[in-house]
């Protein structure tokens, strides 16, 4: 994974919202880097600045957004620098998106088969029957049943699984480097939740795309993602590969996301929860903006950003915590156990590992 | 579609037939008779010319004779004009009255939608507020109002139209312009409300994100989305233009059956009232069948002949 080319690297992002009220930071510092065929999860609460995040790389901002700083480089040329005609030449061609609703994410007086096809006849400029042609391909492929009779069909005559996959084909129609799929089943029942996220995954292997999932549901990152990336109040606090977030998190926003998600071996009657709500990004608070929700802020937090401190190669974490000189804490109880885990994990994987090697020495 | 025309028929007629007979009791509740301005009539005299009409039978026995008249296609002769059959009367009054009608109507939707899509697009600039200040003061003016200020200026002052009357095209510019200001207005705010949802909705989101251009989205999802609801309105605008058309026709001297109506009423001249209601009716009855197939031609939604059917 590592030796992968990196096709986009978001560094130092910032952008601000005028609004009546005054700037609104939205995102306050975001790097992060994508590889070619990886799946990385941005993961946060509603206001975290996932959307915008991936908005800015779609150079789909609102007209009230002011890009404050940094850059988004996609094969070595800025995002955020490009003229009007040259991000409608990346949309849909090389970056493409899938919504959160697909219940009014499609055009709903137009034929499908016409939806699907546009992106090709936009920026290929395909004659219409082949792009018509093309369009049924990809609806087989996202596995639309009985596709040659619905090309001509509307979207409500759809269920919304259905529409959605029709959303993935317009998205995928042009074979996209990076695909964004913002919170791509919230809106769908839990079994459909399910086939979509399947589906994802295997076009993912067959047309090699790099995936930017962005989601608030923690479960549905464990199944899809390489690596996760956990925003808060518009920054990026805690990213690592998907194993490392999930068993041996170290910010303590990470813990409360994962306490906070049910699982088979949860004990208690109540489900944990984050106190609090995020800070007002008007005026974010001075240091750690995690700090008057967390219950093991440092005197520290309240007065200086925390910096990255390294966990492993590929895991950072955003808290004082992680300092040598930090007191040490005891995570919450499910966290404990999460750690003890990974650790059986990783003795499992040598093991296989181990196990792999002494197998192929003995078929020599 | 053609089970659905015939249904819509049917229905057409016995609206028709509401219609008249809920105009004609109510006809007779106007006070006076078509003598009342006849005092040098003796009351012998009137009760003879009322006999001669019919008018001195019973109320329901009227009824049943007009009705039984209609469907034969007799619609009565005018008191008014001396035995001049009504459906003559009509006939050779409708043609000034339709032509201003969809000149209006024309000159008041197309314009309108553009300018309401406009406003919607540039929201918030100085387009806009301009295109909302015209449809305000379009709605808030009266059409006689208007009639009367483009009568003293482009008529009286500048010389560009005949103020009254009817001849050629030239005479029907005024009374258009007036009757049109209401239908545009409206189609212009109803249009930039909808396209304004539309612009904002998830759809046109993921057309941006196909890479199509500003123009793009707007010509091939936002407009035909936004012209759906638009629809909805043309029959009201029919009806807001038919009772403007009656003013109007009276203002510009316009040998039309709006003018002909207000003097039938003010005559009870019976045959004609009933008549002219029957004109109109079957008019809004039929702009409003037309809405109704357009809207199934552009929003597949609703299209009659569905598959499931």
């Amino acid at each position: 994974m590592q030796s992968k080319e990196t096709i986009l690297d978001v560094n130092h992002l910032k952008i601000n919202f005028n609004t009546y009220a005054g700037t609104v930071k939205a995102i306050r510092d975001v790097s992060f880097s994508l590889k070619k065929g990886e799946t990385l999860a941005i993961v946060g609460e509603s206001g975290s600045g996932k959307t915008v995040t991936t908005r800015s790389i779609m150079g789909l901002l609102a007209n009230n957004a002011v890009v404050a700083g940094g850059s988004i480089q996609f094969h070595g040329q800025d995002v955020l620098k490009m003229s009007q005609k040259q991000l409608e030449g990346l949309r849909g061609a090389k970056i493409a998106q899938i919504f959160q609703d697909p219940m009014t994410s499609l055009d709903p007086t137009m034929r499908i088969g016409r939806q699907i096809a546009e992106p090709l006849i936009i920026h290929k400029g395909v004659k219409k029957e082949k792009a018509m042609a093309q369009a049924l391909e990809m609806m087989k492929l996202v596995g639309i049943t009985d596709a040659e009779n619905r090309i001509n069909d509307y979207p409500h005559q759809f269920s919304g699984g259905m529409r959605q996959r029709i959303v993935i084909a317009i998205a995928l129609i042009n074979y996209p480097e990076i695909l964004i799929a913002d919170e791509p089943t919230t809106a769908l029942d839990v079994t459909i939740q399910a086939q979509i996220l399947d589906l994802m995954r295997e076009l993912q292997d067959k047309i090699s795309t790099s995936i930017i999932f962005i989601t608030h549901d923690l479960g549905v990152v464990a199944g899809m993602a390489d690596r996760v990336a956990v925003m808060y109040a518009g920054k990026i606090v805690e990213y690592g590969t998907v194993d490392e977030i999930f068993y041996n998190p170290k910010h303590p926003y990470t813990w409360g996301l994962l306490s906070s998600m049910p699982t088979l071996d949860t004990h208690g009657d109540e489900l944990a929860s984050i106190p609090g709500t995020p800070p007002d990004l008007l005026d974010p608070p001075k240091g750690d903006a995690f700090a008057p929700r967390n219950p093991y802020a440092l005197k520290i937090d309240t007065e200086q950003e925390p910096p990255f401190f390294k966990v492993s190669d590929t895991h950072y974490a955003a808290t004082w915590l992680l300092h040598p000189d930090a007191p040490k804490v005891t995570p919450p109880e499910q966290i404990i156990e999460r750690q003890k885990k990974f650790a059986v994990m990783q003795k499992e994987a040598e093991a296989k590992e181990q196990h792999r090697i002494e197998e192929e020495e003995e078929q020599q | 579609m053609a089970k659905y025309l015939l249904k819509r028929v049917f229905y057409l007629l016995l609206t028709l037939f509401i219609v008249i007979t809920v105009t004609f009791f109510l006809m007779k509740l106007l006070p006076g008779t078509p003598l009342q301005n006849q005092q040098k009539l003796s009351p012998a005299q009137q009760h003879l010319i009322l006999k001669q009409y019919g008018l001195t039978k019973p109320i329901w026995q009227q009824y049943l004779i007009y009705v039984g008249g209609v469907f034969q296609g007799n619609f009565g002769t005018s008191f008014q004009f001396s035995d001049q059959p009504v459906s003559y009367l009509i006939s050779s009054r409708i043609g000034p009255s339709l032509l201003l009608g969809l000149q209006a109507m024309i000159l008041g939707v197309v314009p309108g939608i553009l300018v309401g899509a406009l406003g919607a697009i540039k929201k918030n600039t100085w387009v806009d507020t301009t295109t909302t200040i015209i449809s305000i003061l379009g709605i808030s003016i009266p059409s006689f109002v208007l009639a009367v200020l483009l009568q003293y200026f482009l008529g009286l002052k500048l010389h560009l139209f005949p103020i009254a009357d009817w001849g050629g095209f030239a005479y029907t510019v005024l009374p258009t312009l007036a009757l049109a200001a209401s239908p545009f207005a409206d189609t212009a705010r109803f249009t930039r409300t909808e396209m304004v949802d539309v612009l904002n909705s998830d759809y046109i989101e993921l057309a941006r994100a196909k890479g199509l251009s500003k123009w793009g989205v707007i010509y091939h999802h936002a407009l035909r989305n936004s012209l759906i609801p638009v629809v909805t309105i043309i029959g009201p605008l029919a009806v807001n233009i038919m009772t403007g058309s009656m003013v109007i026709e009276n203002i510009f001297s316009i040998p039309g059956i709006g003018e002909q109506f207000v003097k039938s009423i003010l005559t009870n001249d019976y045959p004609t009232i009933m008549a002219v209601t029957i004109v109109y009716s079957v008019m809004l009855m039929v702009v409003l069948l037309i809405t109704d197939i357009v809207y199934g031609i552009i929003d597949p939604r609703i299209r009659i002949s569905g598959r499931s059917n």
